[in-house]
């Protein structure tokens, strides 16, 4: 007896393979999303990036944010350290001061009540005193200094004739600021007496309205009435020594530093780029031909070649000279870019997936720039970061000892060059463009390290 | 090792030619007439001074000339100061350059040595990232700011203690020579203290160090036989390209402390066009550093064995 085996449609339905397939958690990261991923994960390296980002908006933005000349020269404010904006009084047109005399009542070697004949400005600082009998004449010192300490009695400014002469008017070079003046009598044979008279004097800037109007500071000259106030151009970090706006020449020099800077290592980067990649990829004669020429140029010593370059090339007259710069960086900046792309493309090319791409029957083109170029670049954007610095510091390395950017044109190297002169006196003429300097190889520094991490391959997936 | 390194001085002697051809085409591109500031009043003197310095031959005869006298040691008279010869100027101020930029060398590589090795010893603590901070900002300085603030802050001392501790400028004793060979060995301490750091990490973490632990050997045995030396190497291999860096950055810490040395000369000459001292100078510092370079890998080669396989 046979059993009947029932089979219903449904015992031949195929039974569905319930593999437990391996969802991943998260989506897959390129290479460059997790590079990226890691870049913003640093704080340090993100802040660097931003620092960068700003830097360049400055240089191409700041000169139209802050419109002011940087070959404008202020005469009115020469060498001014930062400080808030000044206003001037407005005066008279200066009137020429007769010179006081009064009969010598008073015997002694020392003139008493010296005084202002009227308030001191930066026009005129007019002192009257009463004079000694048997006086040969008196010379007047001017100090920036407070006298008393130590009797200096700073620059004898003047010398009046006679002993009733009982004047003195001070034009010279004043600025509104303490000044601390001295009268000394001289005997008949024009001998100095130790003793002086001292008098703490504070001038007051004041301008009057003829030469506010030459100067550009109003229209017509007639609308301002002695006694006004008008306000001078601003100067936020002061000026240099010919009175040109810093913050101006910072902005108008962030756009020369930096496009050196920032060209230069671009172009010798490609150059080596396509140098290094050509010898690593043709190998052979060829490659030895490439990389000896490279060795070469890497052989020179790079300052003094970059200052014979620089004058073989030649300025013309009117020419900022940035062009010969960025030529010589050029020529005697790719080699070590070269050697490291080669070295990177034979290490490449040595890699399993490209030998398979090739099997597959890759053309030599997809596997420049499927495979060579794309594990190449990390390498090749560490590089340009950390040649950036290094440009901005030959330009103002070249700068400052008077072989890089012709004058009046604004680099921070060679202001940096005119502000160590007067470093003593004025030192914001230095620090400015020094901290601007150091501010930017450290943005750039700081960002190549940071992309050196966040690029390595061995750090892939990690935090 | 011979092999080794007659072929480093071979290669040496090319390169110094290749350097000794570079400049001769560079100056003779350089536009202006080097004698138009001399006082050539008429067609004869100008005649006669070009006969003087060769310049009435043709350029390849020149460069033979050129080339002989290179090998005969010997670069010819000054153009611009009559009569000198370009030997004597740089057998003057060329010791100067020389003492400052050895002080220097000495002062990074001590130093970066020193400052790797303990940021290395105390990672990620204290010490280890003041000094790297400090490093950061000792690469991002350029040598001339560092220079002139340090001079400021010299006269600032010397004001404060009412006597003269160190001189801001000049040159002569040791005691010129601190702050200006400190200044300039400054970038490169800094450098080689990165290296250092990394490369005493990357020891601290390999097998031989953690056999040598559980030998039971001494801390202190560790650190200076198998980690100091071996982490060293790295260090002495940049050491050519560091001397190369230093003497030419010289010229800036030269000018700002106002030392009589050879880069002071080879800016005036730049400036002056003064021929035969810009070729001179030129190839005689090429000269120099690929020498440097050579004696630095040598060592190398004796330091590691593994070099002179190659």
């Amino acid at each position: 007896m046979s059993v009947a085996v029932r089979f219903s449609p449904a015992d031949f339905e195929p039974v569905t393979a319930r593999r437990q397939l391996q969802v991943s958690s998260r989506p897959s990261l390129s290479y460059w999303q997790d590079s990226w991923r890691r870049l913003k994960g640093s704080r340090r390296t993100f802040a660097s990036l931003c620092a960068v980002m700003a830097l360049g908006a400055m240089a191409v933005a700041g000169p139209w944010v802050w419109s002011v000349d940087p070959a404008a020269q202020d005469i009115d404010q020469i060498s001014q350290a930062p400080a808030w904006p000044s206003s001037a009084l407005i005066v008279p047109p200066y009137t020429p001061w007769a010179a006081v005399t009064a009969t010598p009542t008073q015997a002694g070697d020392v003139v008493t009540n010296l005084r202002l004949a009227e308030p001191a400005s930066t026009q005129a600082v007019r002192l009257v005193w009463e004079p000694v009998v048997g006086a040969a004449g008196y010379v007047v010192y001017r100090s920036v200094y407070d006298t008393a300490p130590d009797r200096a009695l700073g620059l004898p400014i003047g010398e009046v004739l006679g002993a009733d002469q009982a004047s003195f008017e001070d034009r010279l070079d004043l600025e509104p600021r303490r000044y601390w003046y001295s009268v000394v009598v001289t005997d008949e044979n024009r001998a100095e007496q130790s003793a002086y008279a001292a008098l703490t004097v504070d001038t007051v800037r004041t301008v009057s309205a003829g030469d506010a109007e030459l100067r550009g500071w109003v229209e017509d000259a007639t609308v301002l009435a002695p006694g006004d106030q008008i306000d001078l151009p601003y100067h936020p970090l002061g000026t240099d020594y010919l009175g040109r706006d810093m913050l101006a020449r910072l902005l108008y020099g962030a756009r020369v530093s930096l496009f050196i800077g920032v060209v230069a290592p671009l172009l010798f980067v490609l150059v080596g780029v396509v140098w290094g990649s050509a010898a690593g990829f043709l190998g052979g004669r060829v490659d030895q031909l490439l990389m000896r020429v490279a060795d070469f140029v890497i052989a020179l010593p790079f300052l003094l070649f970059m200052i014979l370059f620089k004058i073989a090339f030649g300025i013309g007259p009117g020419e900022s000279g940035v062009f010969p710069m960025l030529v010589a960086l050029v020529l005697l900046g790719w080699p070590s870019t070269a050697r490291l792309v080669r070295g990177q493309i034979l290490q490449v090319r040595q890699e399993g997936y490209v030998a398979a791409s090739q099997l597959l029957g890759a053309r030599t083109g997809y596997l420049v720039f499927r495979h060579m170029i794309p594990q190449t670049m990390g390498v090749i954007l560490v590089t340009l970061t950390f040649a950036v610095p290094s440009a901005i510091f030959t330009e103002a390395f070249l700068s400052f000892i008077g072989m890089g950017v012709a004058p009046p044109t604004p680099s921070w190297g060679s202001m940096a060059n005119e502000g160590i002169r007067t470093m003593l006196s004025h030192p914001h003429e230095l620090l400015f463009p020094a901290l601007i300097i150091s501010a930017t190889v450290l943005a750039f520094n700081l960002l190549g390290d940071g992309l050196r991490d966040a690029l390595d391959v061995r750090m892939r997936g990690r935090e | 090792m011979l092999t080794y390194t007659l072929k480093r001085i071979l290669q040496g002697i090319v390169t110094v030619w290749f350097i000794a051809t570079a400049t001769f085409v560079a100056m003779h591109a350089v536009p202006g007439d080097p004698l138009a500031n001399q006082r050539a009043t008429n067609e004869q003197i100008q005649r006669n001074l070009e006969q003087r310095y060769g310049l009435d031959r043709p350029v390849s005869e020149q460069y033979v000339v050129f080339l002989g006298g290179i090998l005969r040691g010997d670069f010819g008279i000054s153009f611009t100061q009559e009569n000198r010869r370009v030997n004597d100027i740089i057998r003057e101020n060329f010791p100067v350059s020389a003492t400052l930029g050895i002080l220097a060398v000495a002062f990074a590589a001590l130093g970066g040595i020193l400052f790797g090795a303990l940021t290395a010893l105390f990672r990620d603590r204290l010490p280890d990232l003041v000094i790297m901070f400090l490093v950061i900002l000792a690469i991002s300085v350029p040598s001339f700011v560092v220079a002139a603030f340090s001079q400021l802050a010299l006269v600032d001392i010397n004001v404060y203690l009412g006597f003269s501790l160190l001189p801001v400028a000049g040159w002569g004793t040791l005691r010129h020579m601190i702050v200006p060979s400190m200044v300039l060995g400054l970038g490169t301490m800094a450098y080689l203290t990165r290296l250092m750091r990394s490369s005493m990490l990357e020891i601290t973490s390999s097998d031989f160090i953690r056999t040598a632990r559980a030998k039971g050997l001494p801390p202190a045995r560790i650190f200076l036989k198998h980690q100091l030396r071996n982490a060293v190497l790295p260090v002495v291999t940049v050491l050519g390209p560091a001397i190369a860096a230093i003497t030419t950055g010289g010229f800036v810490v030269e000018l700002v402390f106002a030392i009589p040395g050879l880069g002071r000369y080879f800016v005036e000459a730049v400036q002056q066009l003064d021929y035969t001292v810009i070729m001179g100078t030129t190839v005689f510092y090429g000269a120099f550093l690929v020498s440097m370079v050579i004696v630095v890998d040598l060592l190398y080669g004796w330091i590691d064995p593994r070099v002179r396989v190659e």
